[in-house]
């Protein structure tokens, strides 16, 4: 068989096995729930507050936001983490020592996280299905257009992950990461319309693919009527496709010089001086 | 004719091998040789290179100078087919902490299995390995848990599962204790003579070194200043052997240039009154810290024991 059709095929075995481990584990789990968990606190505390103009409840438009955020939060920073900490203890190593390890490590992680996004956004649904009405769920049309913006959303967001993990020194510095999403989130529509901040930090949201998944999702899952608050009143449908494409391609085209450039580096002894300094602290 | 022979049988051949950082040279010219299935122990004080060498011969850095030919590929551009021919024994850490033992060597096999040849079915069998290095019984073991020696093990089995015909191993005793070493020498060997790999090790233990390497390469100033095996390294740097003997109740020592002779007249004066006789050469970690001294002293002059 063609060796790289075959490390496609073991990475793809191993991204499963790699999912199985993440929910058998019991801190994982915990942190899993924790933080969707939290995202949901978030939307239900306005659950009875209705959007101005709108007849839906800021609580509803929210977990429709928090699902743009399972995908953006939990791809890039996911991503970046693992590779940071696969790099840190030697996993990557391993993975460059075998015939198209590499190849099959990262169609590995994709297929993994990919998992695990879809795990959070399955969840975040259901939650939302029981906790909040006037979910647009149920019609083939937003069906739909939930698959590609996931689809999309995630070929957006796992290449960027790649480019940060790769950039990244260690595991201490990937929490800045999180704290910038965090940033962004803010300024992405998430928790309130983007139209209500000032219009430069509007222009700085839509830059960034988060804004648009939160726009695709509500586009899929929110009454029609609902575009009224956002830019245009409009769901700008093919500007989000167009967007999200863009950031993909960029992503995709960026991410294996980045990631070659990174494993180019790496040896027994570069992750040795690593363990050492971890391991004094 | 020599051209074919060379390619077939000369598994490393490294010549002029330079590695700069910045201003100082690390490596100044490294030159040697290895064929099929020898074991070669590369051995040197702190920060002459030894590391730096085999990860260059790994394909994991990039040299400075020099020419270098492992498996007849050079390993700044060796592909994944040149790759899946070689080994590498990485230290573990925490990686893979979750996976089975099993599970994780049946992964990493498979990557293997397109360069079989007929003559070498790629990847080893899971089954069979984990017998080799001792794991059979920890084969359903989280990684996590096992023990510092089989942990070890382990690295040495993934190191392996492709059936490599040329093998790194970077320090791979270090931190064992006397039965894990033991253990682990066990393995080398099988692998040396069963499977004809060609194994290139770096250690701090002179007895492994001893133990384990058809050839000793000592590195030390940025080149090989000795190559040979330890019988011959410590006749070519000094023919003076330490002669102990008893007579009389009373313990004496002496060093003699012709041991022989020596001793030929210690029973012609003394006769059956001699008692305890002992001759030994001087041991392979004289003859190594006299090599390293007197490189650092008057810079590097290569030794090379030829009678292999």
């Amino acid at each position: 068989m063609n060796p790289r059709l075959l490390a496609v095929r073991a990475g793809l075995s191993r991204g499963g096995i790699e999912l199985r481990q993440t929910l058998t584990s019991p801190t994982d789990l915990i942190t899993f729930v924790l933080m969707t968990g939290g995202f949901l606190a978030a939307m239900l505390s306005a659950r009875h507050t209705l959007l101005p103009g709108t007849a839906v409840s800021l609580g509803t438009s929210r977990l429709v936001s928090v699902l743009a955020l399972d995908v953006g939060m939990y791809a890039v920073l996911w991503m970046a983490d693992r590779l940071v900490g696969d790099r840190e203890d030697g996993t990557l190593l391993r993975a460059k020592a075998i015939p198209h390890g590499m190849l099959g490590y990262l169609v590995g992680k994709v297929v993994s996280i990919s998992a695990q996004v879809l795990i959070a956004v399955a969840a975040t649904l259901l939650a939302g299905a029981f906790l909040v009405a006037g979910l647009a769920i149920g019609s083939p049309g937003g069906w739909l257009t939930l698959a590609w913006v996931l689809v999309l959303g995630l070929l957006a967001t796992l290449p960027l992950g790649a480019v940060l993990g790769s950039l990244f020194p260690n595991t201490r510095t990937t929490a800045l990461i999180f704290l910038v999403l965090g940033g962004l989130a803010a300024i992405s529509g998430i928790f309130y319309p983007i139209t209500r901040l000032p219009v430069f930090l509007q222009w700085t949201g839509q830059v960034f693919p988060l804004y648009w998944l939160g726009l695709g999702m509500r586009s899929a899952l929110l009454p029609h009527a609902m575009a009224v608050v956002e830019v245009g009143h409009s769901w700008r449908q093919p500007a989000t496709v167009a967007v999200l494409l863009a950031w993909a391609i960029a992503g995709l085209v960026l991410a294996p010089v980045v990631l070659r450039r990174m494993a180019r580096r790496e040896s027994g002894s570069r992750v040795a001086a690593r363990r050492e300094k971890a391991m004094r602290g | 004719m020599s051209a074919i022979f060379r390619s077939m049988d000369c598994v490393l051949d490294v010549s002029g091998l330079r590695m700069r950082y910045g201003q100082t040279d690390v490596l100044a010219g490294v030159s040697f040789t290895a064929g099929r299935g020898e074991v070669l122990a590369l051995l040197g004080p702190n920060g002459a290179g030894k590391t730096t060498t085999i990860e260059i011969l790994e394909g994991f850095r990039m040299r400075s100078a020099g020419r270098v030919s492992v498996l007849g590929t050079d390993p700044a551009h060796g592909g994944e087919a040149w790759r899946a021919r070689t080994g590498v024994v990485l230290q573990s850490w925490r990686d893979h902490s979750r996976w089975q033992v099993r599970e994780l060597l049946a992964h990493l096999g498979r990557y293997y299995a397109p360069y079989s040849t007929p003559g070498l079915t790629r990847p080893w069998d899971v089954d069979d390995l984990l017998a080799t290095v001792g794991l059979s019984e920890h084969a359903r073991k989280r990684v996590r848990t096992l023990s510092g020696g089989q942990r070890r093990r382990l690295d040495v089995a993934i190191g392996i599962v492709g059936r490599p015909e040329l093998l790194f191993l970077d320090e791979p005793t270090a931190g064992f204790d006397p039965q894990a070493r033991r253990e682990f020498h066990d393995v080398v060997h099988r692998l040396a003579d069963r499977e004809q790999a060609t194994i290139l090790l770096t250690t701090h233990d002179l007895d492994e070194a001893e133990r384990l390497a058809d050839r000793i390469l000592i590195l030390a100033g940025g080149a090989i200043i000795a190559d040979g095996s330890a019988d011959q390294l410590s006749r070519a740097m000094s023919t003076r052997c330490e002669v102990r003997w008893s007579r009389d109740g009373q313990r004496f020592v002496h060093a003699a240039d012709d041991a022989t002779a020596f001793v030929r007249d210690l029973f012609r004066q003394y006769g059956e009154s001699i008692q305890d006789l002992e001759v030994r050469r001087t041991s392979l970690e004289e003859t190594y810290m006299a090599l390293v001294r007197e490189a650092e002293n008057s810079g590097p002059r290569r030794l090379t024991a030829v009678a292999a």
